[in-house]
């Protein structure tokens, strides 16, 4: 547990106000000779807590040149907007950690989306939301069998189920919408608020919380970080890898499944167009992983991280939208962010 | 015979250190032109390091290093095939995915244009395998070819571009007699059109067949240099070994009649372990002595069921066990330290903690599978002062931890078992001597509360220190076994294959 005295996450609402959770595996830098680990500490602070002090001073900036930026109703707006982004990237953290990767969720959100919509179209409401988000995990789970089964490499099988989802959910529409009833038990989860917050603001934070005290208090969260760090010394220390790592491509493909099912309810349809946020959800909320730190060889990183980085891209459009500057430049300032992000990251390990 | 008029090759005062370890010190040579010079010693004793030196793989940092009595300072492989010395390693192995012939003149096609000529390059490939008479089909992938095979690739490579000095680096290790064979007859071919080998081996009687001229090394420095029809494979093996080497020795029981814990019979992996079986009882270190490649390793992973085999039963007190993973293994009682802890033991990333508990973690975790912290830091503070970890602090990274100190954190991981057998694979292997002292003492107390050990080390006064008794490997199988205390070079002439009579 690395309860620095001056953690600035130590009041992190994700962590309950407690300790850094997500880093109790991950470890001090203090067992180096005492000469050189006060310079080390130093080069670790800034790996781990850069992206915090970077996202507070973004806030801060917009605080101050957008009067709008720091109201109730922006900030939830803000969450709001990125919430199914936030879920599947708090899922894929998971798969990252454990030393995969994962492109194909996007094409998960929309088939689950497409599936659920066609559930509650065919056979009532109510069937969308186990079918939305059964069909997200059958397909994480064939990710995960073609990873570790097939042993083919997760960037180019995730790729290529992709598409396969991504083509199934176009033959599921015929190219069109869906719509779905207009029934309140369908509606509430993207349109409704429970005490002024929307549902998909209360259901990314529960995900992300309950994600994060797995990955950092479970005997599983354990084993996630020793695979991703060397999975042969997980093996041979008695772990089922594949087992472990199916479930990291389960967990996410479920996730994607219930973001898609959040969106079908927001716009009260279903729909396999790609253009849309199905076809920048994989590269969104992996940068978001990037942005916050996790690292994507596995080993490190955690959930809270993830949260942070998807927050700080949220807060690029957002506050770039108040403040009226002109969309290219949204994905300009992610791209540099995410590439300074990761290259101190990189620095700093090289070492 | 075209012996060059001067020494191609003179070393001078040669050393090279590795993080603190010196891996070669002082050591002074000349490689006559025209002649096989090999280097023999015992695992570690640098002669590998120095047959690198000489090809410029890697950099001394002291001493030395003249072609043609020119001062060279080679920082890469192609430096020195630029001056005519080539290596042949497994290493430095070939492209895998281009052609024989592609590989032979990769760099050196002849162009026109900037053009490959690809018929010439053909025709100037046929003209080298008939010069050397080698049999090997051009258009054929590397990949796809035996290591033996590759050798030839890196041979016809080396004359290809005029190299006069090749040093070839334990070539036999890998290939069977027939495959030697075929090696050593091209060796004497180079060697009579005016080439210069310089040959790593530990085989000595192949030394003594092919070399004109030997070097033995032992720890890092150079015993002598002698024509070979001086040496005999005894003289030889005195000198890589010396007088027996003083490693703290424990006390030994004599004639165990504690029950057996590990009953290992008839186990067989094609082509790695032939017919392996043996026996160890509570309380007693059995030693694991043989050369690398000899299937010490090989016997300990799959006995851990790290490797599969194709044969063979493996029983824990009494009990036949099934075991296809480490899991089963470990649900047998059984433990294992492997020979690459960086590879194979340590989470290099994550806190001692978490290495120490990742093997045990529903003993610091309830029902539910939820971690107790608290626990879990009072736990692997306590294993890591039992283990004498410098610093026992649970929260350190393992990356930042000396070798030594990582390695008795793996030892941590396996303690908080119990384990009934313990496997331990080089478990000293780039441990300073005080962590090495630390280690001994810790595998003969485990041993004295009942715990039967199987040591592998590659450092035979390490085996002979500890065991109470003694296994010697060649080639697959068990051929030796010795009492405590077995002289040394009876043990190391087992190893080598020489004399003695054989169990097997």
């Amino acid at each position: 547990m690395t309860a620095h005295p001056s953690d600035p996450m130590a009041s992190d609402p994700v962590d309950g106000g407690q300790v850094v959770a997500g880093d109790s595996v991950a470890a001090d830098g203090i067992a180096g000779p005492r000469g050189r680990s006060l310079r080390r500490i130093k080069a670790e602070h800034i790996r781990d807590y850069g992206i915090v002090v970077f996202a507070a001073a973004l806030f801060i900036y917009f605080s101050i040149a957008s009067p709008v930026f720091l109201t109730s109703q922006n900030l939830l707006n803000l969450v709001f907007q990125n919430a199914t982004i936030g879920i599947a990237a708090c899922a894929v953290t998971f798969t990252i950690i454990a030393g995969n990767f994962d492109l194909s969720l996007g094409s998960i959100f929309v088939l689950s989306e497409v599936l659920g919509a066609y559930a509650a179209v065919h056979f009532g409401v109510w069937w969308a939301f186990p079918v939305a988000i059964f069909a997200g995990l059958v397909m994480g789970l064939i990710n995960g069998l073609l990873v570790t089964k097939l042993r083919v490499n997760a960037f180019l099988a995730t790729l290529a189920s992709a598409l396969t989802f991504g083509g199934i959910a176009v033959g599921v529409t015929h190219g069109g919408l869906l719509i779905t009833p207009s029934s309140s038990v369908f509606t509430f989860l993207g349109q409704h608020r429970a005490g002024g917050v929307q549902y998909p603001v209360i259901i990314f934070a529960v995900v992300a919380i309950v994600l994060q005290l797995v990955l950092a208090y479970t005997v599983f969260g354990r084993h996630l970080y020793g695979v991703g760090d060397n999975s042969n010394a997980a093996r041979l220390s008695g772990l089922k890898v594949d087992r472990t790592v199916i479930f990291t491509f389960v967990i996410t493909g479920a996730a994607c499944g219930l973001a898609g099912l959040i969106d079908s309810s927001t716009t009260g349809s279903g729909t396999s167009d790609m253009s849309g946020l199905g076809g920048t959800l994989a590269l969104l909320a992996i940068a978001g992983v990037a942005l916050g730190g996790t690292s994507i060889f596995g080993g490190v990183g955690s959930v809270w991280r993830t949260v942070l980085g998807v927050l700080m891209l949220g807060m690029i459009t957002n506050g770039f939208d108040l403040l009226a500057v002109p969309d290219y430049w949204q994905n300009i300032v992610r791209g540099i962010l995410i590439i300074i992000a990761v290259a101190i990251g990189s620095l700093i390990e090289r070492r | 015979m075209s012996a060059a008029a001067v020494a191609p090759i003179r070393l001078v005062s040669i050393g090279k250190r590795y993080s603190g370890t010196k891996a070669l010190d002082d050591v002074s040579l000349e490689v006559a032109g025209g002649f096989v010079h090999a280097l023999v010693g015992a695992n570690g004793a640098g002669k590998s390091t120095l047959g690198k030196i000489i090809g410029g793989v890697i950099r001394p940092d002291d001493g030395q290093m003249f072609v043609d009595d020119q001062p060279v300072r080679y920082t890469s492989p192609r430096e020195a095939r630029i001056d005519g010395i080539a290596t042949i390693s497994q290493e430095l192995s070939p492209m895998p995915h281009l052609s024989v012939i592609e590989n032979v003149f990769f760099g050196i096609e002849p162009r026109r244009f900037g053009l490959v000529l690809l018929s010439q390059r053909r025709k100037r490939y046929e003209e080298l395998i008939s010069q050397w008479g080698f049999e090997l089909d051009g258009n054929v992938k590397v990949g796809a070819l035996r290591t033996a095979d590759k050798q030839k690739v890196e041979i016809l490579r080396a004359v290809a571009t005029d190299a006069r000095v090749i040093v070839m680096d334990e070539p036999t290790s890998s290939l069977t007699s027939v495959e030697t064979k075929t090696l050593h007859r091209m060796i004497g071919t180079l060697r009579e059109s005016g080439k210069t080998i310089v040959y790593v081996s530990h085989f000595l009687d192949e030394v003594l067949e092919l070399a004109d001229t030997v070097s033995v090394l032992r720890s890092g420095r150079l015993v002598r240099t002698a024509p070979v029809a001086e040496e005999t494979e005894a003289s030889l093996v005195a000198g890589m070994f010396g007088a027996a080497a003083a490693a703290e020795h424990f006390a030994k029981p004599e004639g165990s009649t504690a029950p057996v814990v590990l009953d290992v019979s008839g186990l067989q992996r094609k082509g790695v372990l032939r017919d392996i079986s043996l026996q160890i009882r509570a309380g007693e270190i059995v030693g694991l002595a043989g050369l690398v490649g000899s299937g010490r390793s090989e016997l300990a992973r799959a006995i851990a069921g790290a490797d599969p085999i194709d044969s063979g039963t493996i029983a824990v007190d009494g009990t036949a066990r099934n075991i296809r993973s480490p899991a089963d293994a470990m649900a047998a009682g059984m433990a294992f330290l492997p020979e690459s802890r960086k590879d194979d033991g340590l989470f290099l990333e994550l806190s001692l903690a978490a290495n120490t508990t990742f093997a045990d973690l529903p003993a610091v975790a309830s029902q539910l599978g939820i971690l107790r912290l608290a626990q879990e830091r009072k736990k692997t503070t306590s294993l890591l002062k039992l283990t004498s970890v410098e610093p026992p602090v649970p929260s350190a990274k393992a990356a930042n931890l000396s070798g030594g100190n990582q390695q008795k954190v793996l030892f941590a991981r396996w303690l908080m078992r119990n384990p009934r057998v313990l496997i331990l694979d080089e478990p000293t292997r780039g441990v300073d001597v005080a962590a090495r002292a630390a280690i001994h003492r810790l595998v003969n107390n485990l041993a004295s509360e009942g715990t039967a050990v199987l040591m592998i080390s590659s450092e035979i006064e390490e085996v002979l220190g500890l065991a109470h008794r003694v296994l010697v490997m060649r080639r697959g199988s068990i051929t030796r076994e010795f009492g405590a205390d077995p002289p040394l070079d009876a043990v190391m002439e087992a190893a080598f294959g020489l004399g003695g009579r054989s169990i097997a």
